[in-house]
C-alpha cells in the first residue's frame, strides 16, 4: 500500500490550481479557433468558386434548404455560444480555495436550460422542417417534364420518354419548368445529388424513386453520386444543364435524332471500326448497327462536355486515351482497354467527334 | 446487517469530509486492510507467469487488457485515417489505389465503432464496475475472460484481412446489393459479416455481465439511487446491446447466406428487398451511437463531481435522461434513411423522435454545467479533456438536430457534412471522455501518476488538431463533397478545406501521440500513485492503486451517492472489518445483494482462474475461420469442440473445497462450504 500524507496531496492540488490559473489564455484560443471557422461556413454562400455549393442555390428545393440552413446555423451558433460561455465562466471564475461550493441540487437550472428552452426551440425547428418537407414533395404540376435517370456502376443513363431521346451523364432541363425525375438503378444503390438544385434522393435496387426539381436560372450544375457504390464512386459525376425553354426544345429534338451519316472517308472508316470492333457489343449509336446496352449511348457523344461520368474533359486527346485504356484514367471501371491500331483509333475518334 | 436505507442523497454529504483532499479514503482502506487484508488475500491468490496470463479471470486484468487491445486497434484504425487524409490532401492524388482506399475507410469505420469504442468502454466498465460497486469481481468472471479473447481474435481477423487485400470494402454499413455476391465476389464482405457475428458474441456476453453485476453485486446499502452515473450509463448501454445486436446479427447472418448459399433475402431480382438490410442495420446502428456515447458520458459524470469538489447536480434527472436516451434511441433509426424514398408520413414521425432525443442530451449537458457552476474547480488534466468534450459534443449535437430536419438531412447526408457531424459526436463525445477517463483513473489502473504538463500539452494539441481536421469538413460537405470518395477534382472549391483537414488530422495525431507518450512515460517513470489522488467520491478510490486482487478487504456499506464523502460510509470499512459477513474470508467470495435496495442476501463463491474461456474462444475462432475459408468440415468439427468445451465449462463439477450446496439459504457469514457459484 502506498499511502501519501494529506499535506502532500494538498500541495499537489494547489499546484494544479496554480498552473491551471496561468493557463487561461489557451481557453481564449478555443474561441478564436472556432469562431473564424464558423464564419467561414458562410463563404460557401458566395458560390464556392463555381463549385457545387448547396449554399449557392439555383433551384427551388436547394433554395428552400439553404434558407433552412441559415436558420439552423443561427440557432446552433447561439446554443454553442451560450454553452461555451457558461463553461468558460465556470472554468475562469470558480476555482481557488476561497470559492464557496454551493450544495444545491441544481434541478431548476437543469430543467429550465436543459428541458424547457430546448423544447421550445426544437418545436420551432420541427415546425419549420415540416413546412420545408412539404415544399419538396410532389408539386402536382401537370406541365412537368419527365426524365428517367438510371444509375449504373459508374455512370448515369438519361432518357426522355417525351420523344425517346437518350443520353448519359448530362441532363438538360428547361429553366422554370418542373422536372420529374424517375430514379432507378441497374445494379447497386446510388444517390442523385445536385446540391445547387435540390436535396438528394437515393436510387434503390428494386424500386423507383421520384423527385422534382425546378431550375431557376440557366447554367451547368454539377451533380455526383452520393451513395457509396463501389470502386469508382468518386468518379460518378454528371451535370444538369439548365437552358432557356427554346434552347432546351431544340437540344431535345436533336438528341432524339439518329447519328448523322459520316461526312468523309475517315469518319466512315471510323464508323466501320465502331460497328466491327467490340465497341458495338456494349454501346449504342442510333443509326448504326452498334446497339449494345451495357455502356452509355454514344449517339450524340460529341455534344457532351465530359467523358467517363465527369472524369475528364471531352477532347479528342482524352477520348483517344479513354478508348485505348480507360483503366489508367478511371481504374476499375467496366470498360476494358481496346487493342486498336493507331489508324483505326484515329478514324474512330474522327467519327465520334462528328456525333453532335 | 445493519444498513439504514436513507433516501436523502446529496444532503448526506458531509462538508468536512474529504472535499479538501484529506485522505479519509486512504485511512478507511488502511483500516480495512489491517483488520482483514491478510485473511482475504489468502482466498484471492494471484496467478503469475504465462499460465496466469492465459487463465486469469480477474476483472482488473481483463479490463486493462480490453483497454490496451482496444487502444492498439484505435492506433491501427487511426493510421488508416491518416493514409486516407494523405490521399485527400490534394486533388487527384495517387497515394493509394481506389480499391485500397475503399478497404481503408471501411476498416477505419468498422474498427473504430466495433473494435475500439465499445471494447474500450467495456474495458473501463470491467475494471471499474466491481470497484465502484464495492465488490470483488464481475458476476461471471469466466464469461468475462471469454468475451475478451473473442474480441481480441475478431480484431486480429479484421486487421489481418487488410494484409491479404481481403478487408471489408462496402463501407461500415455495408449496403446491399453492393455487398451481395454479384457485386462483391471476394472474401471481403465475408470477413465483415462473420467477423461482426463473432464479435457480437463477445459484446453480448459483456453486456449480460454488466447487467448482472450491477444488479446483484452492489455493496450493501447501495440502493439504486446511490449507484454512480457511470454504472447507470453502462447498464443502460448493456440493455441496449442486448436489444440492438439481434437485428445486426440477423442482417449479417442473412447476408452470409445470400453470399454463400444463394439465398435471396436482399436480392430484389430474386424477390428479396435491398431496403430490408438498411432497416435491420440502422435498427442496430442508431442505438449503437448511444451504446458508444452513453458510457462515455458516464465517464464525464464521474470526472466532473471530483474536479468540481461537489456532488453531481440533478442526479435523478441525469439518470432518467440516460434511461430515456436508451429507450428513444430505438425509435430514430430511419433518420439514416431519409433519402431512401420512404413515405413522408413515416419521415415526419422519425424526424420528431430524432428531435426529442436531444432533450435528454440537453439535461446531461446542463447537469454538468450546473455542477461546474456551483462547484470549486480544480482544473486538472481530466477536467480539461472534459471541458473539450463539452464544446465538441455541443457542436456535434447541434448538427445532429439539423439531421433530424428531413429536408436539410436530404441535402447533406452522405456528404462530408455528416462526416464532420459524427466525428464531433463520436470523437468529441467518446474519445475525449475516454482520454479524460484514462487520465482520471490511470493512477488506479497502474499505480502511477501521469505528468500534468504533458497531459495539458496533449489536450491542447489534440483539441486544436481535432477542430482543424473536422470543422472544415462541415464546409466541404456544404460545398457538395460526397463522403467515401477516394479522390476529387480541383476547381470545385474543395481543395483548401481538404488540405486543412489533412493538416489537422496530423496535428490531432501528434496530440494523441503525446497522450500515449505521457502514459508510457508514467508506466516507466511515473510517481507511485496514492489510493485517492484526486479526493474522489466513489468507492474505487478506497482501494490500493492498483487494487489488490480482492479489491476490498472489507465490503463497505454505502450510505449515500458519494460514499467517500460521507462519514458513515467511510466508517463502514472499520465496522465491517469486525463482521464476518462483510469480510467474507471463508472462501473466494463476494456478497450478493438485492436488485433494488442493495440489501445483503448471501455470500457467493466465485469461480477461480481457468483456461476454459481461452479454449472456448479459440475453438469458436477456428470455426469462424474455417467457415470464412470454406472449410465446412473443419467448421463443423470446431463447432463440436466448442460445444463440448461449453458443456465442460457449465458442468456442475464438485469443487474440492466442499460439496455443492443448495443454491440458496446459506448464511452469508458461514465459513467453509461453497455455493454453486456462477461461472
Amino acid at each position: 500500500m502506498v499511502a501519501r500524507s494529506g499535506p502532500a496531496r494538498e500541495r499537489r492540488l494547489a499546484r494544479a490550481r496554480h498552473r491551471a490559473a496561468g493557463r487561461r489564455s489557451p481557453l481564449v484560443l478555443l474561441v478564436l479557433l472556432v469562431l473564424p471557422l464558423a464564419a467561414s461556413c458562410g463563404e460557401g454562400g458566395q458560390g464556392g468558386q463555381g463549385g457545387p455549393s448547396a449554399l449557392a442555390p439555383a433551384g427551388f428545393g436547394a433554395r428552400r434548404v439553404a434558407g433552412l440552413w441559415w436558420l439552423l446555423f443561427g440557432i446552433s451558433a447561439g446554443v454553442v455560444v451560450v454553452v461555451t460561455v457558461l463553461l468558460l465562466w465556470a472554468l475562469a471564475r470558480r476555482r481557488g480555495p476561497d470559492v464557496k461550493v454551493r450544495t444545491g441540487q441544481g434541478n431548476r437550472l437543469v430543467v429550465v436550460l436543459g428541458v424547457a428552452v430546448p423544447a421550445a426551440i426544437l418545436t420551432l425547428v420541427y415546425a419549420v422542417g415540416l413546412r420545408d418537407l412539404e415544399a419538396l414533395s410532389d408539386p402536382k404540376d401537370p406541365g412537368e417534364l419527365v426524365v428517367e435517370v438510371t444509375g449504373h456502376q459508374w455512370w448515369w443513363e438519361v432518357r426522355y420518354p417525351e420523344n425517346g431521346a437518350v443520353t448519359a451523364n448530362e441532363i438538360h432541363v428547361p429553366v422554370g419548368r418542373t422536372v420529374h425525375l424517375r430514379l432507378r438503378t441497374a445494379d447497386v444503390n446510388h444517390s442523385f445529388w445536385v446540391p445547387q438544385l435540390a436535396p438528394k434522393t437515393d436510387l434503390v435496387a428494386g424500386r423507383v424513386n421520384d423527385m422534382w426539381v425546378r431550375a431557376e436560372r440557366p447554367g451547368a450544375y454539377r451533380g455526383q453520386c452520393a451513395e457509396y457504390c463501389g470502386t469508382q464512386h468518386a468518379r460518378m459525376a454528371f451535370e444538369v444543364v439548365a437552358q432557356r425553354p427554346e434552347e432546351f426544345a431544340s437540344w431535345l429534338a436533336g438528341q432524339a435524332r439518329p447519328a448523322p451519316p459520316p461526312a468523309d472517308a475517315r469518319a466512315a472508316a471510323g464508323r466501320k471500326v465502331l460497328e466491327s470492333s467490340s465497341c458495338a457489343s456494349c454501346h449504342t449509336v442510333r443509326g448504326t448497327s452498334a446497339a449494345g446496352r451495357v455502356g452509355p449511348d454514344l449517339t450524340h457523344l460529341a455534344g457532351r462536355r465530359y467523358l467517363g461520368a465527369g472524369t475528364v474533359p471531352n477532347t479528342p486527346g482524352w477520348l483517344g486515351g479513354w478508348i485505348s485504356d480507360s483503366q489508367t484514367v478511371k481504374p476499375g471501371n467496366l470498360m476494358p482497354p481496346q487493342p486498336l491500331g493507331p489508324v483505326e483509333l484515329r478514324a474512330l475518334i474522327a467519327y465520334l467527334e462528328t456525333l453532335h | 446487517m445493519d444498513i439504514e436505507v436513507d433516501d436523502k442523497v446529496d444532503d448526506e454529504v458531509d462538508d468536512e469530509v474529504d472535499r479538501r483532499g484529506v485522505p479519509h479514503a486512504e485511512a478507511a482502506n488502511d483500516a480495512a486492510e489491517r483488520l482483514a487484508g491478510a485473511r482475504v488475500a489468502a482466498r484471492w491468490p494471484e496467478s503469475h507467469g504465462l499460465r496466469g496470463w492465459f487463465t486469469t479471470v480477474d476483472h482488473k486484468r481483463i479490463g486493462r487488457r480490453y483497454m490496451v487491445t482496444a487502444a492498439l486497434y484505435f492506433v491501427l484504425a487511426g493510421l488508416d485515417a491518416l493514409v486516407m487524409r494523405t490521399q485527400l490532401a490534394v486533388p487527384d492524388a495517387k497515394v493509394v489505389s481506389p480499391a485500397a482506399y475503399d478497404q481503408l475507410f471501411t476498416v477505419h469505420g468498422t474498427a473504430m465503432i466495433f473494435l475500439f469504442a465499445t471494447p474500450m468502454l467495456f474495458g473501463f466498465g470491467n475494471f471499474l464496475f466491481p470497484l465502484m460497486l464495492g465488490t470483488r469481481d464481475m458476476a461471471f468472471p469466466r464469461l468475462n475472460a471469454f468475451g475478451y479473447w473473442v474480441f481480441a481474435a475478431a480484431g486480429v481477423l479484421m486487421f489481418s484481412s487488410l494484409l491479404f487485400r481481403a478487408a471489408p470494402n462496402g463501407g461500415w454499413f455495408a449496403y446491399v446489393p453492393l455487398t451481395g455476391p454479384a457485386y462483391s465476389p471476394g472474401a471481403n464482405l465475408d470477413v465483415y459479416s462473420l467477423g461482426l457475428l463473432f464479435l457480437g458474441v463477445s459484446t453480448t456476453a459483456g453486456a449480460i455481465n454488466f447487467i448482472s453485476t450491477a444488479l446483484k453485486l452492489r455493496a450493501p446499502g447501495m440502493a439504486l439511487n446511490r449507484v454512480p452515473v457511470f454504472v447507470w450509463a453502462l447498464v443502460v448501454t448493456s440493455f441496449m446491446v442486448v436489444f440492438a445486436l439481434p437485428p445486426l446479427n440477423v442482417a449479417n447472418a442473412l447476408l452470409f447466406l445470400d453470399r454463400r448459399f444463394g439465398t435471396k433475402f436482399f436480392q430484389p431480382a430474386g424477390g428479396g428487398d435491398a431496403v430490408l438490410w438498411q432497416h435491420l442495420f440502422w435498427l442496430f446502428g442508431h442505438p449503437d451511437v448511444y451504446i458508444i456515447v452513453l458510457p462515455a458520458l458516464g465517464i464525464v459524470s464521474a470526472v466532473v463531481p471530483v474536479f468540481a469538489r461537489r456532488p453531481i447536480a440533478a442526479y435523478n434527472l441525469i439518470v432518467l435522461a440516460t434511461v430515456a436516451t436508451g429507450i428513444i434511441s430505438f425509435g430514430v433509426w430511419v433518420h439514416h434513411m431519409f433519402a431512401v424514398g420512404l413515405p413522408q408520413l413515416s419521415l415526419t414521425f422519425f424526424s420528431a423522435a430524432s428531435i426529442v432525443i436531444t432533450i435528454p442530451a440537453g439535461i446531461q449537458m446542463f447537469s454538468w454545467l450546473a455542477t461546474l457552476l456551483m462547484g470549486r474547480l480544480v482544473v486538472g488534466v481530466p477536467l480539461m479533456w472534459v471541458a473539450g468534450f463539452i464544446v465538441l459534443f455541443v457542436l456535434g449535437g447541434v448538427t445532429g438536430v439539423m439531421f433530424a430536419v428531413v429536408a436539410f438531412d436530404q441535402q447533406v447526408t452522405d456528404s462530408y457534412f455528416v462526416v464532420a457531424h459524427f466525428h464531433y459526436v463520436l470523437v468529441g463525445g467518446a474519445v475525449f471522455p475516454i482520454v479524460a477517463g484514462l487520465f482520471h483513473w490511470w493512477p488506479k489502473f497502474t499505480g502511477r501518476m501521469t505528468s500534468e504538463r504533458a497531459g495539458r500539452w496533449s489536450f491542447w494539441t489534440s483539441f486544436a488538431g481535432f477542430n482543424l481536421a473536422f470543422f472544415p469538413m462541415h464546409v466541404s460537405g456544404l460545398l457538395g463533397m460526397p463522403r467515401r470518395v477516394y479522390t476529387f477534382s480541383s476547381g470545385l472549391g474543395w481543395d483548401a478545406w481538404n488540405l486543412l483537414s489533412t493538416v489537422g488530422a496530423y496535428v490531432f495525431g501528434v496530440g494523441l501521440l503525446i497522450a500515449l507518450g505521457t502514459f508510457v512515460h508514467s508506466l516507466r517513470r511515473g510517481r507511485p500513485a496514492p489510493p485517492d489522488p484526486w479526493g474522489g467520491d466513489t468507492l474505487e478510490w478506497a482501494t490500493a492503486s492498483p487494487p489488490k486482487p480482492y479489491n476490498f478487504a472489507v465490503v463497505p456499506a454505502v450510505h449515500s451517492l458519494h460514499p467517500l464523502w460521507d462519514r458513515r460510509s467511510l466508517a463502514s470499512f472499520t465496522e465491517g472489518g469486525r463482521a464476518e459477513d462483510r469480510v467474507l474470508a471463508g472462501g473466494h467470495e463476494v456478497l450478493r445483494t438485492t436488485e433494488l435496495d442493495g440489501e445483503a442476501e448471501r455470500a457467493l463463491e466465485m469461480p477461480e482462474d481457468s483456461v476454459v474461456p481461452l479454449v472456448a474462444a479459440a475453438t469458436l475462432f477456428v470455426a469462424v475461420l474455417a467457415l470464412l475459408l470454406g472449410g465446412g468440415a473443419v467448421a463443423v468439427v470446431a463447432a463440436a469442440v466448442f460445444a463440448v468445451t461449453i458443456a465442460w465449462w457449465l458442468w456442475p463439477w464438485d469443487r474440492p473445497s466442499g460439496g455443492r450446496t443448495g443454491p440458496e439459504e446459506r448464511e452469508p457469514a458461514a465459513a467453509g462450504g461453497t455455493g454453486g457459484g456462477p461461472a
